[in-house]
């Protein structure tokens, strides 16, 4: 039986009720959220990318670190515009990802190992952001100089005083996230390192030339990460060491694309879109008095996820759903 | 000049004590990899329950402190346990990612009771330790004690797998896991008293922390990244390699910290950590494959 709406066409159908959802005349705290799902959910597909390769690496909070702290350091300290400060964390992410990249794949350094060391990379951006405290607030945290004292938005500082605007930077910065997700997949370099995924050695043999495709992936994850970086700092207008870098935050980006389904294209915003209103539902229902309720049903959720449900909601929803029609391809949602 | 020197001899030596604790750390994590090829990310978050445990028996419920401690370790022994039976053994043929993952998991589980149970407040044992003077320099009675203890502690863990039968099979099934099943030993049973060990030296630990530190529901996090890195760096499972590496690293942190400042002690030792990663994959002493 042929379906009577295509694929391609329930996906344009959501995405333009997606784009007109703050035109409804939603409140400005569901606004929030839908802000955050895009922002986390880009960032979650930007470590999924090489997450779902076997690299799972516990250091991107180190790449949104650089990106935060580069553009508000920038504003700040020398008056750079965030528009100058992007390019510069941009590069610096970059020659990160290739210092910590490029002798961890030579060197074959993979499972366990490659996320300890990443993890020392998370922990090392943290500590230098704390102990630059002169210049970059430490761990209070800093706010970057408002540019909104006479105007509702600048665009030379990217600050923007209205929800709406940063709603459609977001869906925008998703979308480029899932495009960059699609041209990835569609890639003869995904089915190499799906090799490399699986048996390193064997792939090396035929041909692939394994650390320079992991480095790639790894440079594409590490700018995406960096660039959510920036778009968070610029929305919240404030950061801080411990929400932007070391263990704490690295490991919520792992495990929201854990619990999304880092195998699918929308696994991590499905992951970034649950966690987030978990997180919600459990401060509105429980309020603010019982401190550490949403930590523990958080981490709760977490074991159970991986014990029961490894692929994800989304995977394992898909999975059901195709399992009758025999389609191979999990991948083309 | 000459006051210089002492300062720097006094982070040295304190250097050395902070070892000590760094390396019983690492050789709980050590044991379990080696012997069921797990990390154990939470296990920080195990030591912190143990303090919380110390400070409940010792100040709320006004046990002697010798008692709290004994206990605490039993208690956390058999958290250790119940970790591996419940989360571990269900992921333990899946991808090795998962079951570190999983761990993961369960750190933020434990902090989240934790904050839940104990509140956020930082809370204090209320034990003033003297301060030793010696020369010209001040060590704390406390730092020195955690080092003895840890260093008995971890000769009485190798005594313990040196020299009974239950410790040779642990040894036994950490080079071979495929092989020992055949001569009669049971892996579950080995795993679960491993994991046992692994939470008893975290409840050692956290009856020494709790004489040096406040407690509060997020301290795993301050000292849990350091004993990975000092695990790797001396090779994963690989206990002597652990020892040692506890020491170097605890130095470049003492040092380092004098040095300069604090954090950048910490820095340096990070960034140490990851030199050495490029230079000897397998950590400094090699690790199990």
């Amino acid at each position: 039986m042929r379906p009577w709406v295509s694929q391609v066409g329930l996906r344009w159908v959501g995405l333009a009720l997606l784009a007109a959802l703050p035109l409804t005349g939603m409140g400005n705290y569901p606004l929030h959220l839908a802000i955050m799902c895009l922002l986390w959910g880009f960032v979650y597909t930007a470590w999924a990318l090489m997450g779902r390769l076997g690299m799972v690496s516990l250091g991107h909070g180190a790449f949104l670190g650089i990106g935060a702290y580069g553009v508000v350091m920038g504003w700040n300290n020398f008056g750079l515009s965030p528009w100058i400060g992007l390019p510069i964390a941009l590069a610096l992410s970059a020659l990160v990802a290739c210092v910590i990249g490029w002798p961890c794949f030579r060197l074959k350094i993979v499972g366990h190992y490659f996320a300890l060391v990443t993890l020392a990379l998370s922990e090392v951006a943290r500590m230098i952001i704390v102990a630059l405290r002169d210049q970059t607030g430490g761990s209070l945290g800093v706010t970057p100089n408002t540019a909104l004292a006479d105007q509702t938005w600048s665009l030379s500082a990217l600050q923007f005083s209205s929800k709406l605007t940063w709603f459609y930077i977001m869906l925008a910065a998703w979308l480029a996230g899932l495009w960059v997700w699609t041209r990835v997949d569609r890639s003869m370099a995904r089915l190499a390192l799906e090799a490399i995924a699986h048996e390193e050695d064997a792939a090396a043999s035929i041909g692939i030339d394994v650390t320079r495709l992991k480095l790639g992936v790894t440079v594409i994850s590490a700018l995406m990460t960096c660039v959510g970086g920036v778009l968070y700092a610029q929305y919240q207008l404030y950061v801080n060491p411990e929400t932007v870098s070391g263990i704490g935050i690295s490991l919520q980006m792992v495990f929201g694309a854990i619990a999304g389904g880092m195998f699918v294209r929308l696994g991590p915003t499905v992951g970034a879109v649950f966690t987030l209103l978990l997180a919600e539902v459990l401060r509105l229902v429980l309020g603010h008095d019982i401190h550490g309720l949403d930590t523990t049903v958080y981490g709760l959720l977490l074991v159970l996820f991986i014990i029961f449900m490894p692929k994800g909601i989304l995977g394992a929803a898909l999975e059901a759903w195709q399992r009758p029609r025999a389609k191979p391809h999990l991948t083309s949602l | 000049m000459q006051i210089f020197d002492v300062f720097l001899l006094e982070a040295v030596v304190n250097g050395v004590l902070l070892g000590g604790i760094l390396a019983l750390l690492a050789l709980g994590l050590n044991l379990i990899f080696g012997v069921i090829d797990v990390v154990w990310i939470c296990y920080a978050e195990l030591i912190m329950i143990g303090m919380y445990a110390v400070y409940y028996l010792y100040v709320v419920y006004g046990w002697p402190l010798w008692l709290a401690c004994v206990c605490s370790i039993a208690f956390i022994a058999l958290l250790g346990a119940a970790l591996h039976q419940y989360v571990i053994r269900p992921v333990l043929r899946a991808e090795p990612i998962n079951q570190l993952l999983v761990t993961g998991g369960v750190l933020f589980l434990l902090q989240g009771v934790a904050t839940l149970v104990f509140g956020i407040e930082f809370k204090n044992l209320g034990v003033r330790m003297p301060t030793l003077e010696l020369g010209e320099m001040f060590l704390s009675v406390a730092r020195l004690i955690a080092f003895v203890v840890a260093l008995l502690g971890m000769i009485g863990v190798y005594l313990f797998l040196k020299r009974t039968y239950l410790g040779t099979a642990i040894r036994a099934i950490a080079q071979d896991r495929e092989i020992m099943p055949l001569m009669g030993v049971n892996p579950s049973r080995v795993f679960l008293f491993t994991s046992a060990l692994g939470g008893a030296l975290a409840g050692l630990a956290a009856c020494l922390l709790v004489l040096q530190y406040d407690i509060h529901p997020a301290i795993g996090l301050s000292f849990g990244p350091i004993t990975f890195l000092v695990c790797v760096l001396g090779g994963l499972g690989n206990m002597i390699g652990g020892f040692i590496a506890a020491f170097i690293f605890a130095q470049f942190i003492s040092v380092g910290g004098y040095l300069f400042h604090l954090e950048w002690g910490y820095v340096i030792a990070f960034v140490f950590f990851i030199a050495v990663m490029f230079w000897k994959p397998r950590g400094l002493f090699g690790g199990k494959s």
